[in-house]
């Protein structure tokens, strides 16, 4: 993903599929621990371009035949890496992030999980102005079917094809790329962008990205319960769709039986004050004329019904 | 988490917040004492559960004496009356559900004369990603109320963490409040004071309502409710033994020490899934085919296979449920975990009701042959509806 001197965030148009593809060099953040061991191995073996990774105090080792570094800015300096991948846990992760931005690393993807809140909040601010796109924090990665694996998907449900999916729910995400596989339809690029309350790449990023990708012929997108972000995203769509940049959506909404006031497992999946329902999000997807499947088993099959017509 | 009313005042207090004098009472025993030491002439008797709208709400017993949840007195013998009655009953309001909750404490609180009454609240704006302030003039109300019906009484700002709290910020509360003089003085103190606490101590909202002027010129906040970020607990020892376990639901509670998210819910269908969205899509396709879910469960990735047992036990204890649904789309998650914790579960405990298991994604093939091997009476699914289908078939719609 090269950029432009001028341009203060990375060219969100010039990677085919989106955000990573098979030359994209990677590097993974807390690299030698559990985490990071299992998942970069899994990456290696899809064919990811893993380059090194960071785990400070033990710069200079060598870990999965690959260069181990101290620091961020060094391994960005020997490897040229582009994109970095972050399995540090919670209480270093929002720093693992802010030093991934100080190095000026194009594209961060978070998967951990449990970062408070208040960590976000400083790393949204240090995102603003930077050279930086942060994909999570907890969520699945992204992935280019058949070319580049950055995160915990499972590779093998993935066929390269035609589908961009974009969620907010990890194992969701492996659904519908199970259900376009089955359907014969194979995906572009699925990103999972985390369900948190304060994250990196929320839908319209994502969906600007799927619209001006040639490769991406329709889209999935997965929401849940909890904050406007799927009705922003649906605006979004409608005013798109009106400029003449169309492309079929389906869309799925988690959540329809969740009692309100309840945190549904992800720190951002609650009903609150009277907000963020999913009879809400449902209704103004239907009204951006985003397909909407009535059950998560059926994302693939309304797809492939649509697009036959 | 949240936390009871006395309590949160308990933290603000720390950061300079002003607040009425009030004492915490567990036991009607201490009421008089309690009451002559804040001196009087008038009380104020606030039941202390994690519910609003408790003033409003009604005891279930009579025993309670027939008022809310919130009463004035003015007499001693008049305070130690009201903490007999409430101690130990049963209050309803319009958030506790007809069930209720059990009214465990008392605040004996000193009365005050109010002149007027505003709302302030700081909560996570998610679409910024940063922390608003909510100001409105009405205040004493449901906020969502004013929302509805007179959203122009309603003011909302957010702040720059890289700034942090400015004096800007406080003369903006001002500004919509319309104070002036020393009671503005005061609101502006406090804005920085209540941003500096819930920065502190990683809130996720805090809210006063109302915030008083009283007869002699001084804002206090008279009744506050404030819940914490569960992800930053750790850092918050002090924070994390305010928690008040008998306001939770003991199977939540047990959850929560296997690092599990369960939420207990009314229907009739178990659910042990792996991943938060994948939970609530598994309780929707339940409703879809005609049943009702009787639990939220997100096993998560890294979970083992005790915890796994832990979780399949906490579903089978739960009276309510007529089936259960396994459903797991293995990616951390590895499926032949699923099935060895599953089984083992079966073997300790036992299994009365039908199950059906779907497994997809990583080790699928060897967690299906754990679950053949094992001779359990389990209804394999291919995919998500068959599993839902199946299980509503078994189990019997509501």
């Amino acid at each position: 993903m090269p950029r432009g001197k001028s341009s203060r965030r990375p060219e969100k148009t010039e990677a085919m599929p989106i955000l990573v593809d098979k030359d994209t060099k990677v590097i993974c953040q807390g690299f030698t621990g559990k985490n990071g061991t299992f998942h970069s191995e899994q990456a290696i073996t899809y064919g990811t371009k893993m380059v090194g990774g960071v785990s400070p105090g033990k710069g200079g080792a060598r870990h999965l035949g690959l260069p181990v570094y101290d620091t961020v800015a060094r391994a960005r300096a020997a490897t040229g890496a582009e994109a970095s991948v972050v399995y540090v846990p919670p209480p270093g992760a929002a720093d693992a992030i802010c030093e991934a931005i100080d190095a000026e690393i194009p594209l961060i993807v978070c998967i951990t999980e449990g970062i408070p809140v208040a960590d976000m909040i400083k790393v949204k601010r240090a995102l603003c102005g930077s050279k930086s796109r942060l994909i999570g924090p907890n969520c699945p990665g992204v992935m280019t079917a058949g070319e580049c694996k950055i995160g915990i998907m499972p590779g093998n449900i993935f066929k390269p094809g035609s589908v961009g999916i974009v969620s907010r729910s990890g194992t969701l995400t492996y659904e519908a790329v199970y259900q376009t596989t089955r359907e014969g339809l194979g995906q572009t690029t699925a990103v999972g962008i985390g369900g948190d309350p304060v994250k990196g790449a929320d839908f319209i990023e994502v969906l600007e990205m799927f619209l001006a990708d040639d490769a991406t012929k329709s889209i999935i997108m997965i929401g849940e319960i909890g904050g406007s972000s799927e009705e922003d995203a649906a605006q979004f769509i409608a005013g798109e769709t009106k400029r003449g940049r169309n492309k079929p959506v389906v869309g799925f909404i988690a959540g329809r039986t969740a009692p309100p006031g309840r945190r549904m497992g992800h720190a951002g999946a609650i009903i609150a004050g009277g907000k963020g329902g999913a009879e809400d999000k449902i209704a103004a997807m239907l009204a951006a004329g985003i397909h909407v499947s009535p059950s998560p088993a059926r994302l693939g099959k309304t797809l492939a019904d649509v697009l036959r017509g | 988490m949240n936390i009871h009313e006395y309590q949160a005042k308990t933290v603000l207090k720390e950061f300079g917040v002003p607040m009425l004098r009030g004492t915490p009472v567990l036991r009607t025993a201490d009421a008089a004492a309690t009451a002559l030491e804040l001196g009087g002439p008038v009380w104020v008797v606030k039941s202390q559960i994690h519910a609003g709208g408790r003033g409003k709400g009604t005891f279930k017993e009579k025993e309670a004496g027939g008022k809310g949840g919130v009463r004035i007195a003015k007499s001693v013998a008049e305070v130690e009356n009201f903490v007999r009655e409430m101690l130990g009953r049963t209050l309803v309001t319009e958030q506790t559900g007809p069930a209720g909750k059990q009214v465990n404490r008392i605040y004996l609180e000193e009365g005050a004369n109010i002149v007027k009454e505003f709302y302030l609240s700081l909560l996570v704006d998610r679409s910024a990603g940063r922390v608003a302030f909510v100001v409105s003039t009405e205040g004493g109300m449901d906020i969502e109320e004013v929302a509805r019906h007179m959203p122009d009484r309603i003011a909302s700002f957010i702040v720059d963490p890289a700034t942090g709290i400015m004096p800007h910020h406080g003369r903006m509360v001002v500004n919509v409040l319309g104070l002036t003089g020393g009671v503005a003085q005061q609101a502006e103190k406090l804005t920085s004071q209540l941003y500096a606490a819930f920065v502190a101590k990683d809130m996720a909202m805090l809210e006063i309502n109302p915030l008083i002027v009283s007869a002699e010129g001084q804002l206090k906040c008279l009744d506050t409710k404030i819940s914490f970020d569960d992800n930053a607990l750790y850092r918050h020892p002090e924070i994390a033994a305010l928690r008040d376990e008998t306001e939770e639901d003991a199977k939540e509670i047990e959850a929560s020490k296997n690092d599990l998210n369960y939420i207990a819910l009314s229907g009739t269908i178990g659910c042990m899934v792996n991943g938060a969205g994948l939970a609530m899509a598994t309780m929707d396709i339940i409703k879809l085919y005609g049943a009702e879910p009787a639990n939220f469960l997100d096993v998560g990735g890294g979970a083992t296979k005790d915890k796994v047992a832990e979780a399949f036990k906490i579903i089978t204890v739960d009276p309510k449920v007529r089936g259960i649904l396994v459903n797991i789309f293995g990616g951390i998650m590895k499926c032949d975990i699923i099935a060895e914790g599953v089984v083992a579960a079966v073997k300790e405990t036992g299994l009365e009701v039908p199950l059906v298991v779907r497994l997809e994604g990583t080790n699928v093939e060897l967690g299906k042959k754990i679950i053949a091997r094992s001779g359990l009476n389990v209804i394999t699914a291919d995919d998500l509806d068959d599993a839902a289908r199946k299980i509503v078939a078994a189990a019997g719609k509501d």
